[in-house]
C-alpha cells in the first residue's frame, strides 16, 4: 500500500532530506506532533490533527500556516518600479505605499517562470514574494534584467512569514497590534507593533480565501510571534494548520499553484491570468502574449467536478465521451467544505465553456466530470 | 497504534481477519495514520478471484492514493457498504467497522508471507 502518486508535487524527494531547511519554527511543529515532509527543499509540517479537521478550522474559525519558506526579494532603488514593470505582468505603476499586487513573472518563450506579490513599501523599496521552489530562479532571472543599477537583497533566509487565515483572524489579533486591522483592506498592509515587537509587516493577503493576515518577521522573533499569536487566538479556537489543507483550501479558491497549474510551459493566457496582464506597459515577452490574447488560445485551464465517483489528481488525462484525450489535469482533491471530488486542468479551447462535459481518466476508466465555473467555493 | 494480535498483516500494510473459508481485509491503523484523512476507497474487483500479492482496489486520502494488495489469493465477496457514505471509518476504526472488503478464500491463510501483529510491528520499525 505505498503511496502510489503524491496529489500535489511536494517539489521534493528523498534525495533532498540531507540538504533539507528547517525554518525558524520547525521544532515547535515537530513539538506538536505535527507530520513534516520535504517540500521545496525545507522541511515543513503537512498535517497537524488532520486535513479536514484543519480545513474546517480555517473556513469557520482561525488557523495558522507556517509559510516561511517562501521567499523574499527587497528591491530598491530609484529605478525599481522600471526593473518590476519589465519582469512582471501586473501594472505595478498602480501601486501606493502599503498596497500589494498579485503578478507572474512571464519567460521568453511563452510560459511563467514564477507567480508572486509585489509589496510597495515606499516610491523607491518594493518587496517580492516568490515560490519557495523558485527563490534562486527567479533571483538570477530578475538580475538578468537589472539593467536599471536597483540594489536587490534576498532576505528569505532570514524572514518568517506566519499566516493567519479564518474569518475569526482579526479578532484573534487584534490585542497583539495598534494596527486597525478589521479596517484593513484585502491585498493591502502596514508595518508597526505586533506582539510587542517593532517593525512588522503585517500584510491582508493569503490563499485561503477565508480571509486574514500574512505576518513577516525577522526569524528571530518567529517563536515569540507563534506563541503569543496562539495565545491571543486561544478564545477563537485558533489551531496550528498544515500545507495539505493549504493545498485544499486554496484548491477550493481556484488559485493556481506554481509546479500544479503553472511553470515553464503554460501559458498565462491560457491559464486565465489574463487578468494580471497589462499590455499598457512593454514587459519580457509582452508582444507575443498581447497576441495570443488577441487570437485567442487553443486551451484553457478550467475548473471542473466529478459528476461520478472518483478524485482527480495531477497529470491524469482528460477525455471527451468517445475517450479522445482534450487535456490533463492540474490539481485534484476531495474538497472538503462541499463534499466532493473537484479538480483545474488545461482542455482544448472547445471543451472549455461551463457545464460541458468531459472525462477524467482514472485507473483506466474514464470517470464522468463536468466543467464548473471557478471559484469552487463560494 | 493499535496491532491486534488475533489479524494477519502484510508488509504493504493490510491486515486479514480469517473465519472459516472467508475473510475480511483492511489497511492497518499504521497505513491509516500515514496516509491521512481517507475521502474514498475504490474497489473494482468484487466478484473477481484477485491472487495474493494482486492489486483488489485503491484507497484515496486527501493528499495520496494508494493501491491495496490481497493478503491471500480470494474472490472479492463484498465491498464494506458504510464507506460509501463514511470512507473515515477507515481512519476511525481501521479494524472495525472500517474494513475494506469480505473475500471468499482461495489460497493459503497460513501462507509464510503474512506477519503476525509483532513481526509486522518490527517491519514499520516499532
Amino acid at each position: 500500500m505505498p503511496p502510489r502518486s503524491p496529489a500535489g508535487r511536494a517539489g521534493g524527494g528523498l534525495g533532498e532530506i540531507n540538504t533539507m531547511k528547517n525554518t525558524a519554527l520547525t521544532e515547535i511543529h515537530i513539538a506538536a506532533g505535527a507530520k513534516m515532509v520535504p517540500f521545496a527543499g525545507y522541511n515543513m509540517p503537512v498535517q497537524y490533527a488532520g486535513i479536514n479537521a484543519e480545513h474546517e478550522t480555517v473556513r469557520k474559525a482561525v488557523g495558522v500556516f507556517d509559510v516561511s519558506h517562501m521567499g523574499e526579494f527587497i528591491l530598491k532603488g530609484d529605478n525599481a518600479l522600471d526593473l518590476i514593470q519589465k519582469v512582471t505582468s501586473n501594472d505595478a505603476s498602480k501601486l501606493y505605499d502599503g498596497k500589494v499586487q498579485y503578478a507572474y513573472m512571464p519567460n521568453e518563450t511563452g510560459g511563467i517562470v514564477d507567480d508572486l506579490l509585489v509589496y510597495r513599501i515606499d516610491e523607491r523599496t518594493y518587496m517580492l514574494v516568490v515560490n519557495a521552489s523558485n527563490i534562486e530562479k527567479d533571483w538570477n532571472w530578475i538580475s538578468r534584467y537589472n539593467t536599471f543599477g536597483v540594489e536587490m537583497k534576498d532576505i528569505s533566509d532570514r524572514t518568517a512569514l506566519l499566516a493567519v487565515q479564518g474569518p475569526l483572524a482579526a479578532q484573534a489579533l487584534q490585542s497583539l497590534t495598534d494596527i486597525d486591522l478589521s479596517a484593513m483592506e484585502y491585498y493591502t498592509f502596514k508595518k508597526g507593533t505586533f506582539a510587542g515587537i517593532n517593525n512588522v509587516l503585517v500584510s491582508a493577503t493569503g490563499y485561503t480565501g477565508a480571509g486574514g493576515f500574512e505576518i513577516y518577521v525577522d526569524n528571530q522573533h518567529a517563536i515569540h510571534i507563534w506563541n503569543e499569536v496562539f495565545k491571543a487566538g486561544e478564545p477563537y479556537g485558533i489551531k496550528p494548520i498544515g500545507l495539505g489543507a493549504r493545498d485544499t483550501l486554496r484548491l477550493e479558491m481556484g488559485f493556481c499553484l506554481y509546479g500544479n497549474d503553472i511553470d515553464e510551459t503554460t501559458s498565462p493566457i491560457e491559464a486565465g491570468l489574463g487578468w494580471v496582464t497589462k499590455f499598457t506597459k512593454d514587459f519580457v515577452n509582452s508582444e507575443a502574449l498581447k497576441q495570443q490574447k488577441q487570437q485567442g488560445v487553443a486551451r484553457k485551464l478550467v475548473g471542473f467536478e466529478m459528476v461520478e465517483r472518483g478524485i482527480p489528481r495531477h497529470d491524469y488525462a482528460i477525455v471527451d465521451a468517445s475517450g479522445n484525450p482534450i487535456g490533463k489535469v492540474t490539481s485534484g482533491t476531495q474538497s472538503p467544505s462541499l463534499q466532493k471530488a473537484i479538480g483545474m486542468g488545461y482542455v482544448n479551447t472547445d471543451m472549455a465553456a461551463e457545464g460541458t462535459e468531459i472525462f477524467i481518466r482514472i485507473r483506466d476508466n474514464n470517470i464522468k466530470a463536468k466543467v464548473v465555473k471557478l471559484p469552487f467555493y463560494k | 497504534m493499535n496491532f491486534p494480535a488475533e489479524l494477519k498483516y502484510t508488509k504493504d500494510h493490510e491486515w486479514i481477519r480469517v473465519e472459516g473459508s472467508e475473510a475480511h481485509v483492511g489497511i492497518t491503523d499504521f497505513a491509516q495514520r500515514e496516509l491521512g484523512d481517507i475521502v474514498y476507497v475504490d474497489v473494482t474487483t468484487v466478484n473477481s478471484s484477485v491472487a495474493e500479492g494482486e492489486v483488489f482496489g485503491t484507497v484515496e486520502a486527501v493528499k495520496t492514493v494508494s493501491d491495496l494488495f490481497m493478503p491471500v489469493a480470494g474472490k472479492i465477496l463484498e465491498v464494506n457498504p458504510k464507506l460509501d457514505q463514511s470512507p473515515e471509518l477507515v481512519n476511525t476504526d481501521p479494524y472495525g467497522d472500517g474494513w475494506l472488503v469480505k473475500v471468499s478464500l482461495e489460497g493459503d491463510a497460513n501462507s509464510a508471507s503474512l506477519l503476525s501483529a509483532d513481526e509486522y510491528k518490527v517491519q514499520i520499525g516499532l
